[in-house]
């Protein structure tokens, strides 16, 4: 296992998981949503292949209300 | 009669010149009642992160006709040049458009712009390919600035968001019409149907705005009011208002009077 943090918050997660994975995990594979990973844009097309690692600092946004 | 052309902003047409927001709405059965009444066509929404605690709930943009909406993410919240251009990043990844109302906010309680601070993000999202539409004050150097930095359209506020105070600088706002020749929109501030009509009389291009309809009594009457009161301050605008004048003139004939 290897931590990493979401959103603020501190979460294990299988060493070789994927953001696909990790979206999987959180039930928001199906969101509109985006993700940042060490302050970089993970591209959608690249969340299969986008290797999350030890400490890695991850942003996951979505839109909500507003003006 | 007068004939208005469509707002275009970078080169894209608009039906409406009205544009809306999406906070603040009891629900979004609400907010997409009041939405369809304000026949506007951009949307406004902000970019937060996911709530993880709460997976299951359905998400605010599956209520919005992609379709028959433009999505316009902002950059609400930020409070300096980094976090403003990441969150417009990121809007622009999940909104796959190269559209942000920039935001760089400098002070929290009258949420007033930092204007260095969005001059400096314009300058860097514009570089990057996207069309800036900065949330500014009523400052016209400041309004020519972000045209020369490559905005591709100006929002002076009216007065505070959220304020409800409506137009408290007009000429202001007319020296930036006059001032800049990307469209300029009215952005925070209105509070009811006769500020919307007061700001477009003052011949800005468009006016967005989002409490003024959500906090509402009736946010769908409202819609319909701003609507028309944008239709109507527009032509009137075009139309070009009468002259004033100090005194009465009579307007009836003043000779042919019985004896």
């Amino acid at each position: 296992m290897i931590t990493i943090t979401v959103n603020g918050e501190l979460r294990q997660v299988q060493s070789g998981a994927t953001v696909a994975d990790l979206l999987r995990e959180l039930g928001i594979g199906e969101r509109r949503v985006a993700v940042e990973c060490n302050r970089e844009i993970v591209k959608k097309e690249r969340y299969g292949q986008a290797g999350l690692g030890d400490g890695d600092v991850l942003e996951i946004i979505e839109f909500v209300g507003g003006g | 009669m007068v004939d208005d052309k469509k707002l275009e902003i970078a080169g894209r047409k608009f039906r409406s010149r009205l544009l809306v927001g999406t906070g603040k709405y009891k629900d979004n059965q609400a907010m997409v009642a009041a939405h369809e009444a304000s026949g506007a066509e951009v949307v406004t929404v902000a970019v937060r992160r996911v709530d993880l605690s709460r997976g299951t709930e359905e998400a605010m943009l599956n209520f919005i006709d992609t379709d028959k909406y433009f999505i316009l993410p902002n950059t609400a919240g930020c409070y300096c040049v980094d976090d403003a251009v990441r969150t417009a990043r990121l809007g622009r990844e999940a909104g796959m458009s190269e559209w942000v109302k920039l935001e760089v906010i400098g002070d929290e309680k009258t949420l007033l712009p930092d204007v260095v601070g969005l001059l400096e993000a314009t300058r860097i999202l514009v570089a990057e390919g996207f069309k800036v539409m900065p949330y500014t004050s009523d400052d016209l150097i400041v309004a020519r600035m972000l045209e020369d930095a490559g905005a591709v359209a100006v929002m002076p506020l009216a007065s505070p968001i959220g304020s409800g105070m409506g137009i408290l600088n007009p000429i202001n706002i007319r020296f930036i019409k006059e001032a800049v020749s990307v469209p300029v929109i009215v952005d925070a501030g209105v509070g009811t149907a006769s500020d919307a009509a007061v700001a477009m009389e003052l011949g800005v291009d468009g006016l967005l705005m989002n409490t003024g309809i959500a906090a509402a009594g009736d946010p769908v009457a409202m819609a319909r009011a701003m609507k028309l009161a944008v239709e109507s301050g527009r032509l009137a605008y075009l139309a070009g208002r009468m002259e004033l004048k100090q005194y009465a003139s009579a307007s009836s004939p003043t000779s042919g009077m019985i004896e």
